[in-house]
């Protein structure tokens, strides 16, 4: 286990709105909410310390649980009037500390709100509440020959408000895309208990694409308080194919050709030796343990069609240098492929004390200098990574491993994460593709983008938030904070040859 | 029926690349300055979708070019002003389109004009807009910087998605400089069939084949049948048309569906009604001249009409959707349908925010912006 570190807010870096006497604030929402619906004992709520990412925590003045949106609305009226610090949590499964509490501030827990309000499998709709689990959706729609499409890892457990906050993305977005895709509506209450509904039952709504800000936002804007998602109908068929490279160049290359062939995996996988022996160890997926790197290749659709295309990627591995392109026998062998996939991160548990996983985006054709980079930047450090690619999207989660009890190798692990990120936005990419920014990467922000960028971003914030009670702290560094870290804005490369089509 | 003329050779349009990017912040800077309203003008094809055109012309169809292309990335980056027939011929020499399909109202179409408007063609319900297909934008606020937003890969986190707000902003929120966008491989196989049928039947039949995998990417009813485009791998697409019958149809009709010349199209005052797809129509088919075309699977109504604004807007109000004066608007009305006040206000502070003078197309979208 990580150790727990007390994350400090810098009232000099971070917009901190003043300290709220937290007796005030408690008596407020006791009048607004039942008893039931406040924690404010420590004990009670030690829970909501931290998020997925446990090496952060911090302790809320009071948690509120409420049930509709009316009390929602209520919750806001109170801590705009005093000016007390909203954190909105939902599952408590995301991984940049998102929702993180603040000092003093009220965590607005949205678990009670968990109902599936209504299913329309003819428009291929569901209207369901933020703390609704994203798995529950597929679920319930599982028998009427539907699916909800985003499935990040956590999917047994995150919630839908979640997913909206983060826009949250899984194995198959190269595909069926993120949340932002794949949602139709939402209803939000903002600061001033304005309760807006954004989208909805029509393809497109009229004005500024206000649910794309809102989608991905961190709970920096407004509460979620309902979200009508687009349903999909479940493919006929899925088959992976598993093939082998001696080094990760080859595999990289396949990755490329398999798109350049105008093929769309419904997910493409990439792991490095590393990972990839951590992953076999631990789940026996069958992966060969003397590759440099493995892909996983599925593909979706009618029977025949599949069956014809994965012959075309297995072809065009083997053309790449692939040294075995496998496709599953049967589902069983399927399965424990993507076992040994899914099981990778707690699979890195045998090879260290601990691990941080990063979440930095790269275009696909800059993957072999990247992975290269990280090698170099792994021995400059002296930690081991691993590394985990959804290749289809260029979303590479390096996991770096690390002891928490010895001295010095947390900081270094942050530093080494940091740098990794920073290479990613020099490469043209992200420093994050489906985590969040959240407390963990706001340093990596002010690399990512100009301190103009940065002012807009807080402009943004400020239509909807003008005195900044919503997540403050979290996903939009100060100027202050910026120079504090001393990052530099990095530029992305501009490519040589701009006008050259490149295989 | 006016046909399209040829498209611009890219090899010619090419030798025309140019980077305004420094003078056109100039202008914007020096129009914030003073206050000065600024029109934005790609290729001028939108003209009639607007609540008022005001301001000083500010033109961005010199700025052009295709800046990265990379077919393996499924990624295009190009210059605001690059013609939209340059983008889809670079595309087609790699097998790769946008799949939002965007209406081409005319030969001069720009790509800024195609992403500002936020307009998808018949694919929208099967492969997702505009919206969905921006990753990324440069682009000058109303005091003249340069700002990036979103880059050029699919799952990008980092910050708001101000990318895809300017999808649909009509250039209210600021001067698009740059866009990147994902395209998508053109499929396999296509075939397009038509259907004698009444809406109610065909309805019924969308209602039955929307609801398992298939390959459908486009599904308009003119009043006169049903028209179902298949695209996708050849085994899947040529099972379904076995499946279904029909008449095997020609292309053409998808072309002049796109180039907004088809039927009802050619109205003198034409409304675009946005509906859930399966909403009850009998209220618009009373208020038509000519029968619906219902484009998106019956969730895009083209509504030829002479009635007033309001008895259009309350009847899309009934059935939860909601109606757009696509030409024809008379002094007064408003061309864009109206947003609920607390919207509204939210509207007026995000103009505020990235264009505190308010020289970006005031009016244009709405008459409070």
């Amino acid at each position: 286990m990580v150790a727990p570190v007390l994350d400090r807010f810098d009232p000099r870096l971070d917009p901190m709105p003043p300290p709220v006497d937290r007796r005030t604030l408690i008596a407020r929402l006791e009048r607004v909410l039942p008893r039931e619906a406040l924690i404010h004992k420590t004990e009670g709520m030690r829970v909501f310390e931290t998020d997925g990412l446990a090496a952060y925590r911090g302790m809320p003045a009071v948690v509120a649980l409420p049930a509709n949106v009316a009390e929602v609305r209520a919750v806001l009226k109170v801590c705009r009037e005093l000016g007390a610090p909203v954190v909105a949590r939902g599952a408590g499964t995301g991984l940049s500390g998102g929702a993180l509490p603040t000092p003093g501030c009220v965590l607005l827990g949205l678990s009670r709100m968990s109902a599936i309000l209504e299913i329309d499998a003819a428009a291929g709709l569901a209207r369901v509440q933020p703390g609704v689990r994203n798995l529950a959706i597929s679920e319930a729609v599982r028998p009427l020959g539907l699916f909800y499409a985003p499935d990040p890892s956590s999917q047994l457990a995150c919630s839908l408000g979640g997913n909206v906050a983060e826009n949250a993305g899984g194995v198959h977005c190269l595909k069926y895309g993120l949340t932002v895709n794949n949602v139709q509506g939402l209803e939000i209450v903002t600061l001033d208990g304005e309760v807006l509904r954004l989208g909805g039952e029509t393809l497109e709504a009229p004005g500024f694409d206000l649910m794309a800000l809102i989608t991905g936002s961190e709970g920096l804007l407004a509460i979620v308080t309902e979200i009508t998602v687009r349903l999909t109908p479940l493919p006929e068929a899925t088959q992976v194919l598993l093939a082998a490279f001696p080094e990760t160049r080859a595999a990289g290359q396949a990755v490329a050709d398999i798109i350049a062939a105008g093929l769309i995996p419904a997910g493409l996988e990439m792991m490095d030796r590393l990972a990839l022996t951590a992953a076999e160890a631990h789940t026996g997926a069958g992966y060969p343990l003397d590759a440099a790197a493995i892909l996983l290749c599925e593909l979706d659709g009618a029977p025949e069609d599949i069956g014809a295309d994965l012959e075309r990627v297995r072809t065009i591995c083997e053309a790449a240098g692939a040294s075995l392109a496998r496709i599953a026998r049967d589902e069983a062998e399927r399965e424990r492929f993507w076992a040994g996939r899914k099981g990778a991160f707690p699979a890195m548990g045998r090879m260290a004390p601990d691990y941080y996983c990063i979440d930095g985006v790269i275009p696909r054709r800059a993957l072999p200098e990247v992975l290269d980079a990280i090698t170099r930047l792994s021995d400059q450090f002296g930690l081991a990574v691993a590394n985990v690619f959804h290749a289809g999207d260029g979303n590479l989660h390096p996991l770096i491993l690390y002891d928490a009890q010895a001295p010095g190798e947390l900081d270094r692990a942050e530093a080494l994460g940091g740098a990794i990120l920073e290479l990613c936005v020099a490469k043209g990419g992200a420093i994050t593709g489906e985590h969040g920014v959240g407390r963990e990467k706001i340093n990596q922000m002010c690399a990512q983008f100009t301190p103009e960028e940065l002012e807009t971003f807080a402009a943004l914030k400020r239509a909807f938030d003008p005195e900044g009670l919503l997540n403050p702290g979290k996903t939009i560094p100060t100027p202050q904070r910026c120079v504090a870290h001393g990052a530099m804005h990095v530029h992305a490369a501009s490519p040589p040859f701009p006008h050259l089509d490149r295989f | 029926m006016s046909m399209p003329q040829a498209r611009p050779s890219p090899t010619l349009t090419a030798s025309e690349d140019a980077d305004l990017g420094a003078a056109l912040s100039a202008r914007v800077a020096e129009a914030a300055a003073r206050g000065e309203p600024l029109r934005l003008v790609g290729g001028g094809s939108k003209d009639a979708l607007a609540q008022a055109l005001s301001g000083a012309r500010l033109d961005l169809s010199g700025h052009r070019g295709i800046l990265d292309y990379a077919p393996s990335e499924l990624v295009m980056t190009a210059r605001a002003g690059t013609p939209l027939a340059q983008i889809e011929a670079a595309l087609a020499r790699s097998g790769q389109r946008l799949a939002f399909e965007p209406p081409i109202m005319s030969p001069a179409s720009t790509l800024g004009g195609v992403v500002a408007a936020g307009l998808s063609g018949a694919r929208r319900p099967f492969a997702g807009g505009v919206r969905d297909a921006v990753l990324g934008v440069k682009i000058l606020d109303g005091r003249g910087r340069i700002l990036r937003f979103g880059g050029t890969v699919f799952k990008n986190v980092a910050g708001f998605d101000a990318f895809r707000l300017m999808a649909g902003a009509y250039g209210c929120l600021g001067v698009l400089l740059e866009v990147s966008l994902r395209v998508a491989p053109a499929p396999q196989t296509t075939l397009h069939l038509a259907f004698e049928e009444a809406w109610p039947r065909a309805k019924a039949r969308l209602e039955a084949l929307l609801r398992r995998p298939v390959p459908v990417t486009g599904a308009v009813h003119d009043g006169a049948g049903l028209l179902l485009r298949l695209e996708g791998p050849d085994h899947g697409v040529r099972a379904l048309a076995a499946e279904l019958g029909g008449v095997v149809d020609n292309s053409e009709i998808w072309e002049a569906l796109r180039q907004r010349r088809y039927g009802p199209h050619q109205a003198a005052r034409l409304w675009r009604v946005l509906i859930p797809r399966r909403a009850d129509t009998a209220e618009l088919e009373g208020l038509a001249e000519a029968p619906l075309l219902r484009d998106w699977a019956g969730a895009e109504i083209w509504l030829a009409s002479e009635a007033s604004a309001d008895r259009v807007r309350d009847a899309a109000r009934r059935i939860g959707g909601h109606a757009a004066l696509h030409r024809g608007a008379r002094a007064g009305e408003a061309v864009f349908p109206p947003l609920a006040p607390a919207v509204l206000a939210l509207h007026q502070r995000l103009k505020r925010a990235l264009d505190p003078a308010g020289v970006l197309n005031p009016g244009r979208l709405y008459q409070e912006l």
